[in-house]
């Protein structure tokens, strides 16, 4: 048992702070999702939901990777496979995998200047890519088309900048309220 | 919120990735275990996020639409002059019809030509494909008390299809000119030469038996002729193309693949056909 410390004490956390905690908290993943949703929408653009999960997991993995925990990675990535095509499964794990290696890396990426980030972007989604190609053919047992690959991987590397920028500004405007 | 110890938490947080890849895996495997399942999970995602779609889509389809419209009036003026020019185009031919009538009613009045009697027809639906004596032909479906008879010739909206091969109480076989055992006497509408059109069971008739010296031309409209009083001369049946093998092949107007409604016409010929199966059906009391 501690013993009651005498003073003032910290003001009790309140509901209004504690749900605008919890929110900015969630507020990564509650972008993502929706954008997953509105990615979906029949545009005439096929292949927009991927090219929108890669880059915003990618994005906070390196920048805030406390609101981006592997549990919610998963979720992405199943929401995305339930709203594509892809088999079950698949988009899971390579964004899972994405998660993983860009944790180990994060250290040297998070001081680098936006370029170089987003070169490094283009080769995981080169690898991504590769990736779910390969397990799309291996879980439907037949080698599928590489043009849908490669228009998807064209569409992921170019629309990283305007997501990118996207969300600095909203990370930006979390530190402010954080700090 | 469940309270954890530290180093618990901190293996839970180095755990979670490998187990989260490991279930990922599991996921791959349930899927390809239970399509089912994955299809009703897609279904069902689909249809909670409808609404969220529906009012997105509202937008979009504006935003479509409006540069559609802005597309459109973009285009008015070469649309305009294009409109123009087969407005031109067109009057330029309808004095020559115009023209052409007139001489044509002239030509006839001097000759004391009896027109052709305006043929009846009533339209039929097509029901079935195939079957029957014969590789291509369609069944129709008839009333009980239609004047559907042998020897009618069956014509979809564009052309020429076929002829009434066997009557029912009910319904009506057709053999289309396709079929391998229909034989069509034609006119080349340029030459006026007569030649046969010889199905073959594939998609274009052949053409047979053309006079000596008039080879059938690329392009060629052909009708159908006279001869043998089995068809009236006339009726639009195709274009001449040649194979790459060098024999000629008649490009059927009629959409004999796709055909939903024809139109059975009786010209009360009764050519090819002896008399007493050109007689009704019905007045036999065979059926």
């Amino acid at each position: 048992m501690k013993p009651p410390i005498r003073g003032r004490t910290e003001p009790p956390a309140g509901l209004l702070r504690r749900i605008d905690a919890i929110l900015r908290g969630a507020f990564p993943i509650l972008v993502t999702l929706g954008l997953i949703v509105l990615a979906a929408v029949p545009l005439g653009a096929p292949g927009l939901v991927m090219a929108v999960c890669l880059p915003t997991v990618f994005f906070w993995t390196i920048f805030r990777p406390s609101a981006m925990p592997p549990p919610a990675v998963f979720c992405i990535g199943l929401a995305q496979d339930l709203l594509t095509l892809a088999p079950l499964g698949s988009g899971v794990l390579v964004l899972l995998l994405t998660h993983g290696i860009i944790m180990r890396f994060r250290g040297l990426l998070v001081r680098q200047s936006f370029w170089l980030v987003w070169l490094v972007y283009a080769a995981v989604a080169v690898g991504a890519a590769a990736m779910a190609w390969a397990l799309t053919g291996l879980l439907s047992w037949q080698l599928p088309p590489t043009t849908p690959a490669m228009h998807q991987l064209g569409i992921s590397v170019g629309l990283y900048p305007m997501l990118a920028w996207m969300l600095t500004r909203a990370h930006r405007a979390m530190q402010n309220a954080e700090a | 919120m469940i309270r954890l110890s530290i180093p618990l938490r901190q293996a839970l947080a180095r755990l979670s990735l490998p187990m989260l890849i490991a279930a990922a895996f599991g996921i791959m495997l349930l899927g390809k275990a239970d399509t089912l399942l994955v299809e009703r999970a897609r279904m069902m995602l689909a249809d909670t996020l409808m609404p969220v779609w529906s009012v997105v889509q509202e937008p979009v389809g504006a935003a479509n639409n409006a540069v559609r419209e802005a597309q459109t009036l973009w285009n008015i003026r070469a649309e305009n002059t294009r409109l123009r020019e087969e407005n031109d185009r067109l009057h330029r031919w309808q004095a020559t019809a115009l023209a052409l009538e007139s001489e044509n009613a002239l030509l006839r009045r001097q000759l004391a030509w009896v027109p052709d009697p305006a043929p009846n027809f009533f339209t039929a639906r097509v029901v079935a494909d195939g079957g029957g004596t014969y590789a291509r032909a369609v069944l129709l479906a008839t009333a009980v008390q239609s004047p559907a008879r042998k020897g009618q010739v069956a014509l979809d909206e564009r052309g020429f299809v076929g002829r009434v091969t066997e009557v029912g109480s009910r319904s009506a076989r057709v053999l289309l000119a396709t079929d391998i055992n229909s034989r069509i006497p034609i006119t080349l509408e340029n030459s006026r030469a007569r030649a046969i059109m010889v199905g073959n069971n594939a998609a274009r008739p052949r053409l047979q038996h053309w006079p000596e010296g008039q080879v059938p031309r690329e392009g060629d409209r052909v009708v159908t002729s006279a001869e043998a009083g089995a068809f009236p001369s006339g009726l639009p049946v195709g274009v001449v193309r040649w194979t790459e093998s060098g024999a000629p092949e008649v490009e059927l107007f009629a959409r004999i693949d796709r055909l939903d409604v024809v139109r059975l016409f009786d010209f009360g010929l009764t050519g090819i056909l002896p008399p007493e199966s050109v007689a009704r059906p019905e007045s036999r009391g065979r059926r």
